[in-house]
């Protein structure tokens, strides 16, 4: 199987889905580079755990990066948006707009052999743990040049060290916690971290897990992003205790300003450093906002007023408060940002081009990757008797 | 499940062979008497020994085989399947589970993705209702939905069907369920060699495959083969065995059923009716219709026998086939399938009894079959 996920890394790495690792890790001579930036005091709240510092200490081009991650994802998101209104992307489509610090700021805290699992709003996680935008907008458009082949769409994309984008609420996070399984059956040094909703937060199976992940001691991190709303029930209609971080019980648990990027950053090395030491799992709740509706079918706007959406996006943005930060601290130049917001545009435009250029999967697809290849069943049928496939 | 029927059911155990005895006497009589069924060979295994030793063996030549199930470990096993695996491999390869089907399926399907090889036991496939989503959409699905890059190397196996005496919410076939799942294998054995053979494919395959055992076979001995003690046998997922050569119609059946089928088919060339060829179908998924159509070309008639609810069942899916295949031209009279009864399992030994195919139940069927002739008078 190891060697099997070689493979499956390395052709999907020759079918240039995906941006070489090196590209977004920092080299160690930034070091010297590094600043030290202080988080606000709120920043964490705590539960049978301490805080993490709140002095984040981080190499200026990766903090760079950050932002310049940040403003890909949103633009990618937009495109998405664009494209599905020209009736270009079918079915269910999810877009992050506004809760892209989550996936940033995890990512920076992370190697590529810590693993991160989430459900059907994956666009930012994929691009974070190395699809690059094109395949995930080919994705997005059933293209050959998806990164599932155009096979899963919008829900479903997976790169080596991401396991999708999961299309049934809360099933993925007991598959996160086995993926932590198998991390430490293979004595690994690394991190699952599992993300859901406030809405999938009530499932049973979440609990089932917790609960493993403890007994076990697993490397597992579960991480709740609350984006306030599952779909259009509000987090206090559908959960008894809205503290997310302490319904782990026996877990111990942090709240964390999921708009903030740095203090995800700081949270997620926090828990990485936690759970791999062997203390046993912990959980994250990322206190975040989706500006968007649930899905594109969803306006967003019958279970929450306007007022509430444009005070989140003139208070609280995400990339807008890192700029901030960055500009106050002398770190770039508001003509940086500016060409770092136009290459991102340039970027997706280019990907945009390149997804639709691609054509649709073959048909003879259409039969592929039902089992593994070499080992399928002798024939499977279509839609009449005459119309088969057989392997 | 409450934990007190789990233990009624650990129990039954050592009755098994009295409660076959008993609820039907004429297979058991049969396997008793070791007619030679099935492979010649000096030694005799159980079903529930050969499952043994099929996780013993592939456990021993992979370490990233581990089994994950509730009471598997230091209770070994609630039906003694996993006997003596936690004292050979430890803790860490044989693992106890919360009563969580859910939640432990769905880590064990987690952890096959990032590359180990979990069996995962459901106590019974009726717990794993619980659990069928992860199944089915996490097991059988996330390969093709992720453009092949995801595997998803499992086993998942318990005993299926009915027992004796557990009433409705413990006697259910889940044959048809996993069996229409594209993205699934699903094999079924019935003897020994069956259940060493394919539970061995199954945990060396690279997909999702259920393993649908059966409770009240796990203390029936039959034969071994030579090979079949080998730690090399397998059995291909996919190909049915014919059990029992004959001329004047064909019976396919899976699981327990397969020694009812055998039994009737014995029964009836004793008394000078006919010559049955049987089929044991091993494998639900992928169905080798191919052998039941060479079957049926040379017997002209067919009858199919289960433990599963008529509606929407492996007979009927066999039926189809037949009637969308070359053999349906070869059909002397229709097929007719032998089922467990459209009714929820009832508790009563005598109304139990009438709820699943038996010896007389399917030597009726033959014989009426045989005197049937397609065409309106």
């Amino acid at each position: 199987m190891l060697s099997s996920q070689k493979i499956s890394l390395a052709k999907v790495a020759a079918r240039a889905f995906i941006t070489p690792l090196t590209v977004r890790t920092f080299a160690s001579s930034a070091v010297a580079r590094t600043v030290s930036l202080d988080l606000h005091k709120n920043s964490f709240e705590t539960y049978n755990c301490d805080a993490p510092s709140l002095e984040v200490k981080l190499p200026k081009e990766e903090l760079v990066r950050m932002y310049q991650s940040m403003v890909v994802m949103r633009r990618m998101e937009m495109a998405s948006d664009g494209l599905y209104k020209a009736k270009l992307i079918r079915g269910f489509c999810h877009l992050c707009t506004g809760q892209e610090a989550v996936a940033v700021g995890m990512e920076t805290a992370l190697t590529a052999e810590d693993k991160i699992i989430t459900a059907y709003r994956c666009h930012g996680f994929t691009y974070m743990r190395g699809g690059s935008i094109t395949s995930i907008l080919a994705e997005l458009l059933g293209r050959k040049a998806g990164i599932s082949g155009g096979k899963g769409g919008s829900m479903h994309m997976f790169t080596p060290n991401f396991y999708g984008g999961n299309g049934i609420v809360g099933a993925q996070v007991p598959l996160g916690a086995g993926v932590a399984f198998a991390q430490k059956y293979l004595d690994k040094k690394a991190a699952t971290f599992s993300l859901y909703g406030d809405g999938a937060s009530n499932q049973g199976q979440v609990f089932e897990a917790y609960n493993m992940a403890k007994l076990w001691d697993l490397p597992a991190v579960f991480v709740c992003e609350n984006n306030r709303y599952g779909m259009g029930t509000a987090a206090n209609r559908s959960s008894a205790n809205t503290s997310y971080f302490k319904r782990g019980d026996y877990i111990p648990g942090l709240k964390v300003n999921g708009m903030d990027v740095l203090a995800v950053h700081q949270a997620v090395a926090y828990a990485k450093e936690w759970t791999v030491s062997g203390k046993g799992p912990l959980l994250l709740e990322m206190e975040t906002y989706r500006y968007g509706g649930h899905s594109m079918s969803d306006p967003g706007t019958t279970y929450r007023t306007r007022e509430e959406i444009q005070h989140m996006r003139s208070n609280n943005d995400p990339i807008t408060g890192l700029k901030q930060r960055l500009l106050e601290s002398n770190i770039v130049t508001e003509d940086e940002l500016k060409a770092i917001d136009k290459a991102a545009r340039v970027e997706v435009d280019k990907a945009v081009e390149e997804a639709k250029a691609s054509p649709e999967p073959e048909i003879s697809e259409f039969w592929t990757q039902i089992y593994k290849k070499g080992t399928e069943v002798p024939y499977v049928r279509g839609r009449e008797p005459e119309e088969f496939h057989r392997y | 499940m409450s934990s007190m029927l789990k233990k009624a059911a650990v129990v039954s155990i050592p009755t098994v062979r009295q409660a076959l005895l008993r609820s039907n006497p004429l297979l058991a009589n049969a396997l008793l008497a070791k007619r030679a069924y099935n492979s010649k060979g000096g030694v005799e295994m159980t079903v529930r020994d050969a499952l043994n030793s099929a996780l013993e063996e592939e456990m021993t030549a992979d370490e990233k085989v581990y089994l994950m199930g509730e009471e598997v470990g230091q209770y070994n096993g609630a039906y003694k399947v996993s006997k003596g695996l936690l004292d050979k491999f430890g803790p860490k390869r044989v693992i106890d589970t919360p009563i969580t089907e859910s939640g432990f399926c769905g880590l064990a399907v987690g952890s096959a993705f990032a590359g180990l090889k979990p069996v995962c036991e459901f106590m019974t496939w009726n717990f794993a209702m619980q659990a069928i989503d992860q199944i089915v959409n996490s097991a059988a699905k996330t390969h093709y939905m992720s453009g092949g890059n995801v595997d998803c190397p499992i086993t998942f196996r318990g005993p299926n069907g009915a027992a004796a005496g557990v009433a409705a919410q413990h006697s259910q076939c889940f044959a048809a369920w996993y069996g229409s799942v594209p993205g699934l294998k699903v094999v079924s054995p019935w003897n020994s060699e069956d259940a060493k053979g394919l539970l061995k494919a199954a945990i060396r395959d690279p997909n999702p495959v259920v393993v649908l055992e059966n409770e009240l076979m796990y203390g029936v001995s039959f034969p071994m083969s030579e090979a079949a003690l080998s730690k090399d046998f397998v059995i291909e997922i996919g190909k049915a065995k014919i059990e029992k050569e004959g001329t004047d119609v064909t019976i396919v059946a899976h699981s327990r059923s397969v020694g009812f089928a055998l039994e009737a088919a014995y029964l009836l060339e004793k008394e000078g009716i006919c010559k049955a060829e049987v089929i044991n179908l091993r494998s639900i998924r992928p169905l080798d219709v191919d052998t039941i159509i060479k079957s049926v070309k040379k017997t002209n008639r067919l009858v199919t026998v289960e433990g599963g609810w008529p509606q929407y069942g492996v007979g009927s899916e066999i039926c189809a086939q037949i009637m969308e295949s070359e053999a349906f031209d070869h059909l002397d009279a229709p097929v007719v399938r032998v089922t467990g009864a459209d009714v929820p399992t009832p508790y009563a030994n005598n109304l139990e009894a009438y709820a699943f195919p038996d010896t007389e139940v399917i030597a009726r069927v033959v014989k009426r079959t045989l005197h049937k002739q397609i065409g309106a008078k």
